[in-house]
């Protein structure tokens, strides 16, 4: 009878709590949810569960689509877009029942810029389809967001003011539009607009310091690559760089001899600047330093084979050759330490001989995850190391 | 007894009616550019579009049409880097819903090209969508997801800096998607159902922008997946992704193969009519044609013939049983799309959105329609439930009913 009494008591204790807190339970269920999708890793490992997740979330209502956002920080990018389509399934529900979004909390997250930058941007995405008047009380401050996309749209802002301050003739007020839009663009197209305003307005930009390119290099070089067989080949910087020694290369003795670029865009063009070796590689090598322990991302652009070290570890090797350059057109992420980083690139020429085959350069930069300009200390100015 | 087997036959009529009707991945249900339908609109004009969709970003990719639902895929962003599914109701032309992810792998792509370029697939009841980032998303037919790979992810080196186009191919429970750059290159069967990999093959490391094609038989389980690339064509088992046979001469690596009759008419040395050989796994030349040599657009083989479009517009008309050329027309090109066929015409998009209809029912072909779309059309368009459907970057257009 007791026990009878004792469970009894229990049980309605336990669905009193759930009357009670129907969110700390649900909550607890987004966690278990959350973290089973955040578990999917290479080769469709966890999809299976992965699946019957997001079908559960996806069911749930749009009171829950702020503390799934929550769910993002952490999540690797296979997984940021299981969750996504969960938000979305539900906040797709949510508009076309009631037209509506939990706007205050989704407004309260997206200024939560230690959050993830793509949950903050996604709930953006979708709070601006019931609430437009959003764009204009968040965008301005989003100059030196985390988030790439919220730092765009800021910029553009500032881009679009300037240009009506200088049709208005105001041209102190438009210099300092394009110049705020400056500390905050990281996208090419919009870089060369701003530029092409200040121009006009007489300020001059040092896009190589913008965007953090790496100019000054020592190169050595030719060695072999006949038949493309010298991008497998270790030649010697590859086991240690030795700036006063002469190596045998592919046409003779060779050394180290440094190179710079005045190139805006960093690129160290060494078919012009050095000589266009057919089947040939070259090596470039040049210090970085760093305050502090840091990650960053190595981005580059060549039309060339290339390989990769810093610290004389291997971070990444591409054979591809004359398929096209641009800029940033790989990312590479690096992990720096404090002090002296030596950065270790192999470049490589084929033996192609049509006219759009000639090209033999490399452009690299570091920066930041959001694509802001990185500079060595002690280089010539650290404004940019302290963006976001 | 009699009315209950009568009411079965309806129904499975009627399925196979609305199966047929389908459009469900690159170049088609077998993905040959031929569509069984008897009424397509043949006559162009502005009165026949039945609806006009707006689409975000870009998208090369071809429509699909699955159970009255139009499927496109989109990019979008500064770095194309929002991949876009999205579903239209195939009647009304009013979205259904809308899917987006973030890009995992590259998207760099010629200026020509973008992220959207695949063209999606369907086994009736998902929906694949596959992107030059090697992102592959399996949605059901009401947008919700059921797996996600990233084959960047996996495989970071197998992308290609002017943008990777292969559409992908399901077959029963295998999705085929070929990745197959200078970098790194393979060809992956997952399974439709999670997305995991049943089996994977290396292929030869050389950008190839081609797609698969089947080798449809009367049984399914006879159908075979041909893999073509610059070496030539592998002709693999779905299920294993076992090599049965293979053609070694060398194939062009933007248009793909066609097949029609267990012949394969390969983009090589021309044109190469193949068939499976009786023995050995050497596959049998049956002809070869210097004279049919396919551009950018795949070739089509229809009523015993086979056709091509070259750089300069011109199409061509040869007997499928010899490779002997019997008629020629040009056309305003140039041409990216591979064109489509149904009800005995030849749907043919040059790029600046110009489009010409030629009826193939004579002893010549001749152009009886034209449509300027005036947008640059880049895809392939699907034909299906009696209508056509094409899109540009920005548009879809329902023509027909």
């Amino acid at each position: 009878m007791r026990i009878c009494c004792i469970a009894r008591t229990a049980l309605g204790a336990i669905m009193l709590s759930l009357v009670i807190c129907p969110t700390v339970f649900a909550a607890t269920s987004i966690a278990e949810l959350a973290q089973t999708i955040k578990s999917v890793g290479d080769q469709g490992r966890g999809n299976a569960a992965a699946q019957a997740a997001v079908q559960e979330l996806s069911r749930l209502d749009s009171t829950n689509l702020e503390p799934l956002l929550r769910h993002f920080r952490g999540a690797s990018p296979l997984a940021a877009n299981w969750l996504r389509s969960a938000f979305e399934a539900i906040a797709d529900r949510s508009i076309k029942t009631s037209g509506k979004l939990p706007g205050p909390q989704l407004e309260a997250f997206i200024l939560e810029r230690d959050q993830s930058p793509r949950a903050r941007r996604l709930a953006y995405e979708w709070l601006i389809k019931v609430d437009p008047s959003v764009t204009q009380r968040l965008i301005p401050r989003m100059l030196s967001d985390p988030s790439p996309e919220f730092r765009r749209d800021a910029v553009q802002q500032l881009i679009g003011q300037g240009t009506q301050l200088l049709e208005d003739e105001d041209t102190a007020g438009a210099t300092t539009a394009f110049q705020r839009a400056l500390t905050g663009a990281v996208d090419d197209d919009q870089v060369k607009a701003i530029v092409k305003s200040l121009k006009k307005l007489g300020q001059t930009v040092d896009l190589q310091t913008h965007f953090g390119f790496l100019a000054q290099w020592q190169i050595i070089g030719p060695f072999d690559n006949r038949e493309l067989k010298g991008f497998a080949t270790a030649y010697a910087p590859e086991s240690k760089i030795e700036l006063e020694k002469t190596l045998v290369g592919q046409l003779g003795d060779v050394a180290w001899q440094l190179i710079r670029t005045d190139d805006d865009y960093g690129t160290v063009d060494i078919a012009k600047q050095v000589k266009n070796y057919k089947g040939s590689v070259m090596y470039l090598t040049t210090d970085f330093v760093s305050d502090t322990p840091r990650k960053l991302e190595l981005r580059l652009g060549t039309p060339n084979a290339w390989k990769l070290w810093v610290n004389k570890r291997l971070l990444f090797a591409r054979q591809e050759y004359h398929r096209g350059a641009a800029l940033d057109q790989y990312r590479v992420p690096v992990t720096l330490q404090k002090g002296r980083n030596v950065i270790l690139l192999k470049i490589c020429q084929n033996e192609q001989t049509q006219d759009w085959a000639q090209r033999y350069q490399v452009q690299i930069r570091m920066c930041n995850a959001s694509g802001s300009g990185v500079l060595s200390a002690g280089s010539k100015t650290q404004a940019n190391d302290t963006k976001n | 007894m009699k009315l209950f087997l009568i009411v079965c036959v309806m129904i499975t009529a009627g399925v196979i009616s609305t199966q047929a009707a389908d459009w469900k991945q690159f170049r088609g249900n077998e993905a040959n550019g031929i569509s069984r339908e008897t009424s397509v609109p043949t006559a162009l004009s502005g009165e026949k579009i039945a609806w006009i969709a707006e689409l975000p970003g870009r998208g090369l990719s071809g429509p699909i049409v699955v159970d009255n639902k139009v499927i496109v895929t989109c990019s979008s962003g500064f770095r194309q880097d929002r991949l876009h599914a999205i579903c239209i109701d195939e009647k009304s032309g009013e979205q259904l819903w809308e899917r987006q992810f973030w890009a995992t792998g590259r998207t760099m792509c010629h200026n020509k090209m973008c992220v959207a370029t695949p063209t999606p697939a369907s086994d009736g009841k998902r929906v694949f969508a596959f992107y030059s980032s090697n992102d592959v998303a399996c949605l059901d037919l009401e947008g919700n997801l059921l797996w996600y790979r990233g084959l960047a992810s996996d495989f970071p080196n197998a992308s290609n800096s002017l943008g990777m186009a292969s559409s992908p191919v399901v077959v029963g429970d295998v999705l085929i998607v070929q990745v197959e750059s200078d970098a790194e290159a393979f060809t992956v069967g997952l399974n439709a159902q999670d997305g995991t990999t049943r089996w994977k093959i290396d292929r030869v490391q050389r950008a190839n922008w081609t797609s698969p094609t089947l080798l449809t038989a009367a049984d399914p389980e006879q159908t075979r997946v041909v893999l073509q690339s610059s070496e030539g064509i592998d002709v693999v088992h779905p299920k294993t992704g076992v090599v049965e046979w293979s053609y070694d001469q060398g194939a062009s690596t933007i248009p793909s193969s066609t097949a029609a009759d267990g012949i394969l008419y390969v983009p090589s040395n021309g044109l190469t009519a193949l068939t499976r050989p009786q023995e050995g796994k050497a596959a049998k030349v049956l002809w070869q044609s210097a004279k049919l040599s396919p551009a950018t657009p795949s070739p089509l083989s229809y009523d015993g013939r086979v056709f091509t479009l070259n750089r300069a517009g011109v199409l061509t008309a040869a007997a499928a049983d010899s490779g002997e050329v019997t008629w020629q027309l040009r056309l305003r090109g140039p041409y990216s799309s591979t064109p489509v066929i149904g009800a005995g015409h030849l749907f043919a998009f040059n790029e600046k959105g110009f489009a010409q209809i030629v009826n193939l029912q004579g002893s010549k072909g001749k152009v009886v329609s034209e449509l300027d779309f005036a947008e640059t059309i880049l895809c392939t368009p699907a034909i299906a439930n009696g209508a056509l459907f094409v899109r540009s970057d920005g548009h879809l257009w329902k023509l027909g009913q």
